[in-house]
């Protein structure tokens, strides 16, 4: 489907939410509905999403829709799905009538990383099909910015302030895609809103694989990272263009994972001078405003740096 | 509980609680400073503003051109920022 046919697909997120202005989940969500391909029922953990979208008694979403606690957005969505497979072999209850219902789980960082992330196993073991769409702003936003298991080393959050005894968090990010991948399940894909395209296609792929399927979306928030509100799509981009955050699908074949570089990781993979300085991202972002000011902290951009690159070449091992 | 006589069973609990009317209720145009004004004389249809606008606040026209609806847009200025032709403007809401 090119832009302008999907362009005509009707949003399933109505405006009149109250997320900020600029904010990259709700763009992000809006493209993933945009591959909804029949009736489909969405779960949510709390988070900024389900908050800013469902402020009583007014609700965004043109589809049913259940909130559920932070930390079980994937174990509703498999009781979801086995609901709806135990009314279609009875042959009674309200969802028997359909021939097929996509189910699809928001869940945040927080949700994903930390809270949910015992859920999230639980229901990938147990194979259930639905669609994980994790929403990473790399803090707990909702609340006021406080340190995940997502948030990227030296990030400032209230909860791991930069001063003069830290740098920001100390710890670096978990890897949530290779934990994921571990489960074997058959679709593992990585997505951010600033390609619109390749979001909605692996979407899509997400929604016919049979069996549980993760997106893991890359998504900037004006908000907890500091930096204006017209720069979310931008930052998103210089994310994939640094290899901070690669573009690439994971399908189980054969038992095995096969990885495949997405065409904006692809090029840099082939390409290599193509590849930006990590500082270039950085230096845009107030979270990280202390690697620069009062004085230039090299020690640990070029740290970074090299984390970066690391991970880079060990998925390019595994994608090549 | 008190006074309560016998608590009812699951089939008689309400259904949870129900946000039941649409977020299109709620204008959020009043948010934003500033707001898009498009160049229709450059726009070359590509839909990104589209597809980039949070809010979903800009539809693409049976003509493809691309068109705000002021009641919902927060005055993010992404529409503007990626633009591939800077066709897009931000002004003072007035
Ligand atoms: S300024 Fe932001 S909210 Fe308004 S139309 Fe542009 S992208 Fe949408
Ligand atoms: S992004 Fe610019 S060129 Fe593309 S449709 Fe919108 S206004 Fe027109």
């Amino acid at each position: 489907m090119s832009l302008r046919e999907m362009a005509k697909q009707p949003d399933l997120l109505a405006p009149g939410h109250r997320l900020c202005a600029g904010c990259g989940e709700a763009v992000t969500a809006r493209l993933v509905l945009k591959a909804v391909r029949g009736p489909t029922i969405v779960t949510a953990a709390t988070g900024c999403l389900e908050v800013a979208t469902t402020i009583f008694p007014y609700t965004a979403w043109d589809l049913p829709w259940i909130h559920t606690a932070f930390e079980n957005a994937a174990a509703n969505a498999s009781g979801i799905e086995a609901a709806f497979r135990a009314m279609k072999r009875k042959g009674r209850g309200p969802l028997a009538k359909y021939e097929h219902i996509d189910v699809i789980a928001f869940a945040g960082d927080g949700g994903t990383y930390d809270i949910g992330l015992q859920a999230l196993s639980g229901a990938l073991e147990r194979g259930h099909d639905f669609v994980y769409v994790l929403l990473d702003n790399e803090a707990y936003m909702n609340t006021g910015i406080q340190r995940s298991g997502g948030t990227p080393r030296c990030a400032a959050t209230t909860t791991s302030p930069a001063g003069r005894v830290i740098p920001g968090k100390r710890e670096w990010k978990k890897p949530i895609d290779e934990i994921v991948v571990a489960h074997e399940i058959p679709y593992v894909a990585t997505v951010s809103a600033s390609y619109p395209t390749d979001l909605i296609r692996k979407m899509r792929c997400a929604l016919e694989a049979e069996g549980p399927a993760f997106i893991h979306a890359f998504v900037p928030c004006p908000r907890g990272w500091r930096f204006p509100s017209e720069q979310t799509i931008a930052l998103g981009r210089l994310a994939v263009q640094t290899c901070l955050f690669p573009l690439w699908e994971c399908r189980l074949e054969e038992g095995r994972p096969r990885y495949t570089l997405s065409s904006p990781s692809l090029s840099i993979a082939k390409n290599p001078e193509r590849k930006r300085p990590i500082e270039e991202y950085l230096e845009k972002q107030g979270r990280f405003r202390h690697l620069f000011r009062p004085e230039r902290r090299d020690d640990l951009i070029k740290e970074i740096q090299e984390w970066v690159d690391l991970k880079w070449e060990r998925l390019l091992e595994k994608a090549l | 509980m008190t006074g309560q006589k016998s608590a009812p069973g699951w089939r008689e609990l309400p259904h949870g609680a129900v946000p039941y009317k649409s977020s299109r209720e709620y204008k959020t145009g009043d948010w934003g400073v500033l707001k898009p004004k498009i160049d229709f004389g450059r726009c070359t249809k590509c839909t990104l503003c589209h597809f980039y606008c949070p809010e979903g606040a800009i539809r693409m026209r049976g003509d493809g051109y691309p068109e705000v609806d002021y009641d919902f847009c927060k005055g993010c200025g992404i529409c503007a920022a990626e633009c591939p032709v800077k066709c897009i403007e931000m002004v003072r809401r007035g």
